[in-house]
């Protein structure tokens, strides 16, 4: 177990490094910044003088070992719109999408739960039929149109819920919605499928003879062996959860760090660009990491390789 | 002689694969369902010209905001009504199939030959290749789509050509990832050994006993990756870094009609409805082609 921790704690370090080497040069490549910073009509002067300003006069590989150097110091730089240290203002951020993601997860995992389940228990039954449109429909939507149906039936129609804003608990209902709906028919394809699998198997076979309760082999044996791929899952629709909070928390100005990054992104703020991007590369090759290493633990043919 | 051998041999194996194959297609109600959506959405793109009522680009102030034609003060001059600068709504609806359909079919043909070529040499050469790939797959996975795309249009600047490039650029993951899979698995088949045998090259083996034995996952995924860079294109052009104004992209309808969607609703309600109806279709037939190819054919 040890050996294949450390392999794979090594192979994620180097993929972190790799990509945040990508993001930066492919970034700075796809354009030229100071053109772009400076805006339509610019001059000359102005344009070389903003180069100069942020060092984008020199080779790229200089501007992104130098840029990593001070990264790796905590040093992010400073925002070029909001002209304070990016390091603050993305840990101002980061709890508004922590709950965020968290809420989206569990509201997620809280319909696709006891669907899949009750789907996998009654197969071409209503519950199967609702809970596979359910996934389709989910799949089809695209998810800031799903959020501004919800703003128009719950804030604007019933005026359950505030429109946008950060304030309060009430503010991330309808966003963990609609982000927890957009992520959620995997979950229920996976847990459907596993657990009709599962109740195929042998021993469960074996703990019905025993006489068990249904619900005591649904719950107990069942549903645990069937969760085993949902973690893993759950770690990469985590990583899409992160990505897909900039279109949702921009529909509902919800001040967290996606709302911060399409901010940044539409005023071409690279340093705050560049330290979302890579905080979110680093999150997503964390939980993969950590989904990996758990299921190694639960299952020794992995780790054996 | 000859002759009545062949005659009895086909009796004796019953319906040929083209056959069944037909009959399982014929007998998928998702798929027969989805692909008629799907080739109504393309003609109706592809004559868009002819069955438009008007120009979706001109506009007429004293016209706007005009409801469809199901609303009390709707009009059949108008179908969909118009949109806030008087534009005809049904026409930029469909107009903005053609949008959609281009940006998924580019898209899908771009990060389709990424994916599968990097899926097919790492999958058949195995070794180091294998792992040069995998580390690649690991980091394209690891980069945020919509953030990154939404970056570099942004800097590049918004435009359909750009969306569809950086899109196929970024989004060739799923297309390695299954080609990689299924080519490993066909590899370590007979049918590859005996080519090898003959002394047949490796572009070969690869062209013409790989690619054409993993085509039916190549289909699956094809249709799930034109859906999802439907869904992205509609997401970016939305938040105002994709296609830009006035091309009738829906989902830059969408965001062009928010300021207005709490009194005239239908101007969100119906490209939000095309796209999810355009995406359906596409998931349909793809589930459908799955499940048709599938050894057994799983129904």
């Amino acid at each position: 177990m040890l050996a294949y921790t450390l392999k794979r704690i090594g192979l994620a370090a180097l993929v972190a490094i790799a990509v945040s080497a990508v993001a930066f040069l492919l970034l700075r490549a796809s354009g030229d910044v100071a053109v772009a910073l400076a805006g339509e009509g610019a001059s000359a002067e102005s344009v070389e003088a903003i180069r100069q300003a942020y060092g984008l006069d020199r080779p790229l590989l200089a501007q992104y070992f130098e840029w990593m150097g001070k990264t790796l110091r905590g040093d992010f730089g400073e925002s070029l719109y909001f002209k304070t240290d990016v390091l603050a203002l993305v840990a101002d951020k980061m709890p508004t999408t922590a709950w965020l993601a968290l809420f989206s997860l569990v509201f997620a995992l809280a319909i696709s739960l006891p669907l899949g389940i009750l789907a996998a228990l009654y197969p071409n039954s209503l519950v199967d039929r609702l809970c596979l449109a359910l996934a389709v429909l989910g799949q089809a939507l695209p998810n800031f149109f799903f959020a501004l149906v919800l703003i128009m039936v719950f804030a604007v129609g019933l005026q359950l819920l505030p429109v946008s804003g950060s304030e309060s608990w009430e503010n991330f209902v309808l966003p963990s919605g609609a982000l927890g709906y957009y992520v959620a028919p995997p979950f229920m394809r996976l847990i459907r499928a596993g657990m009709i699998e599962v109740l195929a198997s042998d021993y469960i076979r074996t703990a019905r003879a025993k006489g068990l309760s249904g619900a005591s082999i649904v719950l107990k044996h069942a549903l645990r062996n069937a969760l085993v791929p949902v973690v893993a899952l759950a770690a990469v629709q985590l990583g899409l959860l992160l990505g897909g909070s900039v279109v949702i928390e921009t529909v509902f100005a919800l001040d967290g760090l996606g709302y911060l990054a399409y901010q940044s992104i539409s005023h071409l703020d690279l340093p705050v660009t560049q330290a979302i991007v890579t905080l979110l590369s680093f999150i997503y090759v964390g939980l993969t990491l950590a989904a990996d290493l758990v299921n190694a633990w639960l299952d020794p043919r992995i780790r054996m390789g | 002689m000859t002759e009545l051998t062949a005659i009895d041999l086909a009796a004796l194996s019953g319906p040929s694969q083209r056959v069944l194959l037909r009959r399982r297609v014929l007998a998928h109600k998702g798929l027969i369902i989805g692909a008629t959506l799907l080739a109504l959405i393309v003609v109706l793109a592809l004559l868009a010209p002819f069955i438009a009522p008007e120009d979706p680009y001109a506009q007429d102030l004293a016209r706007r905001l005009i409801p469809p034609a199901w609303y009390d003060k709707g009009s059949w001059v108008h179908l969909f009504g118009t949109d806030n600068l008087g534009r005809d709504y049904l026409s930029r609806i469909i107009y903005g199939a053609r949008i959609s359909l281009l940006i998924g079919v580019s898209v899908m043909a771009i990060s389709g030959v990424i994916g599968t070529s990097l899926g097919l040499t790492a999958g058949y050469y195995g070794g180091r290749t294998d792992m040069a790939v995998t580390f690649l797959i690991a980091m394209r996975l690891a980069l945020p789509l919509i953030l990154f795309a939404l970056a570099v249009v942004a800097v590049i600047g918004g435009s359909l050509p750009v969306v569809v490039l950086v899109l196929g650029l970024l989004k060739w993951d799923r297309f390695a990832v299954v080609t990689r899979a299924a080519t490993q698995q066909v590899r370590a088949l007979e049918y590859v050994a005996a080519a090898e045998c003959t002394g047949a090259s490796n572009l070969r083996i690869i062209f013409s006993e790989i690619l054409p034995n993993i085509s039916p996952q190549l289909f699956v995924v094809a249709t799930i990756e034109a859906a999802s860079a439907i869904l992205l294109e509609a997401a970016l052009s939305f938040l105002g870094l994709g296609v830009q104004p006035p091309v009738p992209s829906w989902g830059l309808m969408i965001a062009e009609a928010k300021n207005y969607m709490f009194f005239s609703f239908w101007l969100i309600a119906l490209p939000g409805t095309a796209l999810a109806v355009l995406v359906l279709a596409i998931n349909m037939v793809g589930d459908g082609i799955r499940d048709v190819t599938a050894p057994g054919g799983r129904n």
